[in-house]
């Protein structure tokens, strides 16, 4: 049983958002796997509700013409996955969903949900910083797209504001062609848990491999948000591909973080281990690239 | 589809033509025959298509739809008194029946433990909780209830009651709460300690003076973990005429009743206690929880049906917990690394209340020189009160904690010696033949040898330390390879009763029905109870059916599910009742064919004639005949009560293949080996699904599983599956189980305890796995990433900056 003032359930997208601009107050539900739990503990209680869960438009992943990768925001975990679009262009999207609870929160839980829960240390959220993900917000007065970095305020919040809606995660031609990503969750056990910290790296290399053209690291967990590391993407662009390359970019990405300390993990081990994660994914992204890693052999 | 690989697990599709499940082969069709034994076949549970069904009746389907919704209203400071609950706003809101607080209950302090009652005062248990509690001992303690008409409504109330305490100092570990300057946490126990003794084998400070002794000494210490159980504590109760019924989910059904009698001050007979389908309680349930606190509330509202359910956070905090044990075992040995002497000293963390109190911290201290003998033992227990969860029984009763202990001393001592884990254990473990005084157990197969032997074997133990031994030492995934042995009892006796009734009808269609006090708890007793009653009967398996539900109206007595008794002690009693059922039936069978007793047989369910094998009748025909005799007609039944004077060792140990990631301090059980010999195996199949259950509680307590306090107000940090770090099946590798059927002489089915003993050794093989690895010992469990990180940090295995 839960607390539920009103629970208003439109047919299309339109009528969804005018529902929005009547009553800014109104929460809106789309799976309720972060929702109903909020309930359950005692949270949001006494609201009223706009179910988009029944909205199909919003449930499509498609290339638009100048082959912007469009995924709608009621793409549950399991389809991002399975997605031919994601799987060819995005892969380490995919990977980073599957590591998201079990086998039924990837079935009801949603990307768009992820994201508009504002919390650091979601899955999908550090992958879409290192794709150059933009989020698409409409509402009944017009249409906006914003940067994901912007779209996140600080912890548990976000720039969505009272009568709109995600409609759509936008990621652009120039953000994944010829990019190879990577993902790794660093967390207590290997299912249903979140994440203590993650990274997720994205790299582009020159025609011989040789050179790192770009590279895009993204934590979570690691600030209030997800965050970029720009320091360390500094010491990726435009260097050899090596392990030298990768320990340095690795370190200086440490530089960009504010891990905290907290009865679930200490700083000390937070950095240590997001230095590690990033090492790790950079080389994996990079080998998947095509580029050519020496791993000396002792420390 | 590709499989998608992340960095913690791999994810593959399952491909169908492939899958092959290893029990398949062992897997029977349901006996139709009757002619071969049912007795060491895997029969398919009695339960089971009911419970995959959905068709198995658990409490909460019982419950009448109309009943009030309790919930508890649970204390805020970890020590102190309530001083007040203001309760005027709960009460207007709509809904809200009933408000109930720790001022409005009777001064009638009642035991928990799940122990059988004793009439000797001296050996009773603790009296020490009340329904509702003005002096609160731990964060979450019971203080108000609210009844309402929904649930929703009762949650509203509980939420608009306010408390005021006088709080009290704090303990949150028993060093702490037996210093100086704190405050009593029950009253009786002044200064904490709610008891201690001690072990005194030979002279141990003489035999240290011995010259040339080398000392290894070493404190381990395991964490507070939780049975999490899939269903949570549920109760409900309803009265008619002058009684009162509850029906619970526990694995101790007579015990609530007598509990719940002795809480509210009326007759034992008064209260009929029904426990339906559990869905598991490792423990848990083999306390008194809420039952007593429903019935009174039951009372308070006229009687009328009542429903108690509690979540998975209040399961963590307000009902019970596996006591944490700081363990400091001093070994000296001569440098061929016999004993000299060896020491014991522990504390055991009891939380707030006595419940099954120092009986854990004293059996695992007691079984500390039996199973390396040494002849100069001295030790020391304390079971010591903390404002934190009650600790109680769980899977293990302190064997766990002291095999960590133990264990992990003992390959502490063979890398300071440099002897190899597995010889020293051949050569130091009880001696084959060892009597122990008390019980009267015999080690009669030399079974701690045996299993290890086996299991070494079969797990390529010797060869695959060899390759840990010799791996690079720069490699930075580092592999290592561990064993572990185990000591366990079955049953409670001499400590305590071992009493067992049954009772057999014999039904019209030749069929029989079975009630007894042992129960079901998920662990499969229901099907072999009735293995074991077609046997000692001589009817199909298919023939018998288990009264499932005890209704401590119908049910013969029995203590419950604990202390891996169940299968052995009811293997004495269903014998003794069926002899008494086949005397009265080839009794029948005489008058009705004229053919002396001691000519007739009764033999997958048909009156057999010894002499040349005919069939003379079948007991279809037997039963049928007899009942609406006109001549002699009798309903045929027989009912005994058989008192267990007699225990048995039970023994194996496990091996574990670990591999680290040195720099995430990550540790992944790679495979995990246990062997047991508990005896004859009655069901194959549900034997290996204990073992099983057994590692992954090790697991868990080994690597994941720790209930954290906020040292600032003693509040439990992580109260719920997220944060507390149960195993998934993907934390696991996949969990191999061997058994040595060694028939247990003094057992009715040659069988003895597997309930427990599966989850004492995993643990410390898997840091002794670890330690080879890495060459670092842990001393706490659970060996987490933040313990590894500390520990390889503090040993230099992880420098301070990045390598290149």
């Amino acid at each position: 049983m839960f607390d539920l003032k009103a629970l208003y359930i439109p047919d299309t997208v339109e009528e969804a958002l005018e529902l929005l601009k009547e009553r800014p107050e109104a929460r809106v539900m789309a799976g309720g796997s972060d929702n109903l739990v909020k309930l359950r503990d005692g949270h949001l209680l006494g609201l009223e509700w706009v179910s988009i869960f029944g909205l199909d438009e919003l449930r499509q992943i498609t290339l638009d013409d100048d082959g912007t990768i469009r995924i709608g925001p009621l793409v549950n975990f399991a389809t991002v996955a399975r997605h031919e679009i994601v799987r060819t262009h995005i892969p380490s999207l995919a990977h980073a969903v599957l590591t998201i609870g079990g086998p039924q929160v990837r079935n009801i839980g949603t990307i768009g949900g992820n994201l508009c829960n504002g919390v650091p240390s979601a899955d999908s959220a550090s992958t879409c910083y290192a794709w150059d993900a933009q989020m698409e917000l409409r509402s009944a007065d017009g249409v906006r797209v914003v940067p994901i970095p912007e779209f996140y305020i600080t912890a548990g919040k976000v720039d969505l504001r009272p009568g709109e809606l995600v409609t759509g995660i936008l990621i652009r031609r120039e953000s994944y062609e010829g990019c190879f990503g990577a993902y790794h969750k660093y967390a207590m056990r290997n299912a249903m848990d979140i994440a203590t910290v993650n990274c997720s790296t994205v790299v582009k290399l020159s025609a011989d491999h040789s050179t790192i053209e770009e590279g895009r690291i993204a934590f979570g967990v690691a600030a209030p948000t997800p965050i970029r590391a720009p320091h360390g993407e500094a010491e990726l662009r435009g260097k050899p591909v090596s392990m030298a390359t990768v320990n340095a970019a690795a370190t200086a990405a440490l530089s960009d973080t504010r891990a905290r300390d907290s009865w679930r993990a200490g700083k000390a081990f937070r950095e240590h281990m997001l230095a590690e994660i990033a090492r790790r994914c950079l080389v994996k992204s990079i080998t998947r690239a095509g580029g050519r890693l020496i791993e000396s052999s002792s420390k | 589809m590709t499989p998608v690989s992340h960095p913690a697990a791999t994810i593959v599709e399952p491909d169908s033509a492939t899958i092959a499940h290893p029990l398949d082969a062992l897997y029977a069709e349901d006996l139709e025959s009757g002619d071969a034994p049912a007795v060491g076949q895997s029969v398919t549970r009695v339960d089971a298509r009911d419970k995959v069904l959905g068709r198995a009746k658990y409490t909460d389907d019982l419950c009448p739809r109309n009943a009030l919704w309790i919930k508890v209203m649970h204390s805020t400071i970890a020590h102190g008194y309530v001083t007040a609950i203001d309760t005027s706003y709960a009460e207007a809101i709509p809904g809200v029946v009933k408000v109930l607080t720790c001022f409005d209950v009777p001064d009638r302090p009642f035991p928990t433990a799940g122990h059988p009652w004793s009439t000797d005062p001296s050996h009773q248990d603790v009296s020490d909780r009340l329904l509702l509690n003005r002096h609160v001992r731990y964060w979450g303690d019971e203080i108000a209830v609210v009844v309402a008409e929904t649930e929703l409504a009762a949650k509203a109330g509980v939420a608009a009651l306010t408390a005021t305490y006088d709080e009290l100092p704090f303990a949150l570990n028993p060093l702490d709460s037996m210093a100086e300057g704190m405050a009593t946490i029950q009253e009786d126990y002044p200064g904490n300690v709610l008891a201690h003794s001690r072990l005194s084998v030979g002279n141990y400070a003489e035999a240290i003076k011995e010259p040339g002794l080398i000392k290894v000494e070493g404190t381990y210490d395991t964490g507070t973990v939780q049975h999490c159980h899939i269903e949570n504590a549920i109760c409900f109760a309803e009265a008619q005429g002058d009684r009162i019924t509850v029906t619970t989910s526990t694995q101790i059904p007579h015990i609530v009743r007598r509990v719940v009698g002795q809480a509210l001050g009326i007759g034992w007979g008064k209260v009929r206690v029904v426990k339906p389908y559990i869905g598991g309680g490792f423990g848990n349930k083999q306390d008194v929880l809420s039952e007593p606190l429903c019935a009174w509330v039951c009372l308070q509202v006229g009687g009328r049906a009542v429903k108690l359910d509690t979540t998975r956070e209040e399961t963590f905090v307000s009902q019970r917990v596996r006591h944490a044990m700081q363990i400091k075992v001093t070994s000296w040995l001569r440098p061929d690394g016999t004993f000299a002497a060896r020491k014991y000293e522990s504390y055991s963390d009891q939380g707030g209340y006595a419940s099954h109190g120092h009986s854990i911290a004293a059996k695992a201290m007691n079984c500390f020189h039996e199973l390396y003998q040494c002849p100069n033992v001295e030790g020391d227990t304390w079971t010591v009160y903390t404002n934190k969860p009650t600790s109680g029984a769980m899977r293990g009763y302190g064997i766990p904690q002291a095999m960590w202990a133990g264990e992990g001393h003992i390959d502490d001592i063979c890398r300071q010696f440099g002897f190899d884990p597995l010889d020293y254990r051949l050569k130091m473990i009880m001696a084959d033949g060892h009597v122990n005084k008390f019980s009267g157990n015999e080690n009669y197969f030399d079974s701690p040898r045996q299993t290890l032997l086996a299991g070494a074997e079969a797990f390529g133990f010797r060869q695959l330390h060899a390759e840990c031994e010799a791996q690079d030492p720069a490699a930075r995934i580092r592999r290592g390879a561990g064993v572990a042995s185990f000591w366990y009892n079955t049953g409670v006796w001499p400590i305590a009763l071992e009493s067992s009734a049954s009772r057999m009808v014999l039904n019209e269609d030749g069929s029989v029905s079975l009630s007894l006090g042992e129960t079901e708890i998920g662990q499969g007793g229901d099907t072999v109870f009735s293995q074991m009653t077609a046997d000692a009967v001589g009817v199909p398996f298919s023939d018998v059916h288990v009264v499932s539900t005890q209704d401590t109206d119908v049910a013969p007595f029995g203590t419950g599910a604990y202390a891996s008794r169940q299968t052995y002690v009811a293997g004495f009693t269903i014998r003794q009742t069926a002899n008494l059922l086949r005397e009265k039936i080839l009794a029948h069978a005489h008058e009705l064919t004229n053919m002396p007793v001691a000519q007739l047989d009764l033999v997958g369910g048909r009156i057999v004639r010894t002499t040349d094998g005919r069939e003379l009748m079948t007991l279809k025909e037997l039963a049928t005949e007899v009942l609406y005799s006109m001549k002699h007609s009798e309903h045929i039944a027989a009912e005994s009560t058989y008192q267990i004077k007699t225990n048995a060792y039970s023994f194996g140990c496990s091996f574990a293949e670990v591999e680290v990631d040195v720099d995430l301090c990550q540790a992944r059980v790679v495979r995990l080996l246990n062997v047991h010999d508990c005896g004859t195996l009655i069901n194959p199949a549900l034997a290996e699904g204990q073992v099983h259950g057994g590692q992954s509680m090790s697991i868990g307590l080994a690597l994941q599983e720790e209930l954290l306090f906020d040292p600032r107000n003693g509040k439990p940090l992580n109260n719920n599956l997220l944060d507390y770090k149960l195993c998934t099946t993907v934390d696991h590798p996949d969990l191999e189980a061997m058994f040595i059927e060694n028939p247990e002489p003094t057992s009715a089915f040659g069988t003895k305890a597997l309930g427990e003993p599966p989850t004492c050794s995993p643990a410390p093989a898997i840091r002794n796995a670890i330690l080879q690895a890495t060459g670092v010992p842990l001393y706490h469990a659970p060996m987490t990433p933040h313990q590894l990180f500390a520990r390889f940090t503090e040993t230099g295995l992880i420098g301070e900056s990045l390598h290149v």
